[in-house]
């Protein structure tokens, strides 16, 4: 039964890599780097790994856990507390609802929907932002953000698909 | 049925996620209370990850100096130079001020005393300007000391938890600081607005900054002391007037937090609702 108990352990570490993975992108993306002007538009590496296993492995990563790492983000991040919550759960929607068009289609198609999805959160939080400060913020910073995040989503994107297949490729 | 459920949770988080938003509205000091929790227990790992991230950064600087080594040099011989004789006008006019303070019986500000802290976290995002450092209420820091880097003020302590803090850069939409201006001793508010280069509020009409001009905290409204270099005029058009921050806000390593001993005072700080505050 030994054996059992070790497969299941196993199993339920492996499990939780989605969830690890996206903790671990949003801490990195706190890293100060000290380049000039890096913080501001710094890629959404969060996004990008909710992204990946929304449409890989949704099972593994609940809706409801990209709602609590958005938490977690604007607590930890001083941002609006709900801002990057709503737009991950935004961001999952859409992803759920347009899973079968990403899926299983060339690469091309994965950076094209993540491109949507990068556009579509800098959108939400820039208008979430100025709503809640009642100041039109410019929207300069966001579009740099959404661009280079849509640039730069193949070197994520890879690193996540080498986790995926190294870990949980027997299920 | 299960799309129709699945439809119905989405939903009901957008709306929590909606309803915090308000409720940093309506409790500010619950949420704040939070994020310093939240702060200080992933503070060992930001501090641990931060580590490496400095040394990348360490040989990217390092490979960028090598380059300009020989004019660096020079330039530097050339600084020394002027600064040494800046140095004796400097010690000339101490020893005048003391005696002159000594002939009017003038009461100093307290002094102040600095807590130095590494930073540990650059969160960053499209909206805010902040840092956390890896100091906390134990090693003596309190809300809205000022915080400084090399030789200007970055910002101030908005958040304080048991070992980390966080800081509010001078361009964050939220940061306002009381300046003056150096030549015409004209004061203003500093407002940062997200940008590099932080804006120069309520200057009457007719006062003209020029370009180059340096700007200091006035230690109006108690937040700050007085006469703290802040940044450099940079621009100034049709009626806006910009300012360089003295300090590089992008690399900055270290931070010196100043208790300098004035209790209170936070009566400069402009509510924005929301963000920081």
């Amino acid at each position: 039964m030994a054996v059992g108990v070790w497969q299941r352990l196993d199993q339920a570490g492996r499990n939780l890599v989605p969830f690890s993975t996206t903790v671990a992108a949003m801490l990195i993306g706190m890293m100060p780097l000290q380049l000039p002007d890096y913080s501001f538009v710094a890629p959404p590496l969060t996004l990008m790994s909710i992204y990946y296993w929304a449409i890989y492995r949704p099972d593994l990563l609940r809706p409801l856990l990209a709602f609590g790492v958005g938490v977690l983000q604007d607590l930890l991040g001083g941002s609006p507390l709900g801002m990057s919550a709503l737009v991950y759960v935004l961001a999952y929607w859409l992803v759920l609802t347009q899973r079968r068009y990403f899926l299983g289609n060339s690469f091309w198609f994965l950076w094209l929907g993540f491109a949507l999805v990068a556009v579509g959160a800098g959108a939400v939080q820039w208008v979430a932002y100025s709503l809640m400060t009642a100041h039109l913020v410019g929207p300069g910073n966001v579009v740099a953000q959404a661009l280079l995040a849509i640039v730069l989503f193949p070197l994520p994107a890879w690193c996540l698909s080498k986790l995926h297949r190294s870990l949980l490729s027997t299920n | 049925m299960r799309a129709l459920l699945q439809r119905f949770s989405f939903l009901l988080m957008v709306l929590a996620a909606i309803g915090l938003m308000m409720m940093t509205r309506a409790d500010p000091v619950f949420i704040d209370a939070a994020r310093a929790r939240v702060t200080d227990a992933f503070a060992p790992i930001l501090g641990f990850i931060a580590r490496p991230a400095g040394a990348v950064a360490g040989v990217l600087e390092s490979g960028r100096q090598l380059t300009a080594l020989y004019a660096e040099n020079q330039r530097l011989r050339e600084d020394n130079e002027r600064l040494r004789q800046w140095q004796q006008t400097a010690l000339r006019l101490e020893a005048e001020n003391n005696s002159l303070r000594g002939l009017l019986a003038y009461k100093p500000d307290p002094a102040a005393s600095y807590i130095t802290a590494r930073v540990i976290a650059d969160p960053g995002g499209a909206f805010v300007r902040t840092l956390v450092v890896m100091a906390g209420q134990r090693d003596g820091v309190r809300r809205g000391q000022a915080a400084m880097a090399g030789q200007g003020v970055i910002g101030r302590v908005v958040q304080v938890g048991e070992w980390s803090s966080r800081i509010l850069l001078v361009t964050d939409l939220n940061a306002r600081i009381p300046v003056v201006l150096e030549t015409t001793r004209q004061r203003a508010m500093l407002s940062g607005d997200n940008s590099d280069q932080p804006r120069l509020m309520y200057i009457p009409r007719g006062v003209e900054p020029t370009v180059g001009e340096r700007v200091f905290t006035s230690g109006h409204g108690g937040l700050f002391p007085a006469g703290l270099p802040v940044g450099i005029v940079a621009t100034t058009h049709e009626g806006e007037t910009r300012v360089t921050p003295i300090v590089d806000l992008s690399r900055i390593e270290y931070v010196q937090l100043v208790d300098f001993g004035i209790p209170g005072g936070l009566a400069a700080e402009a509510a924005q609702p929301g963000a920081m505050q």
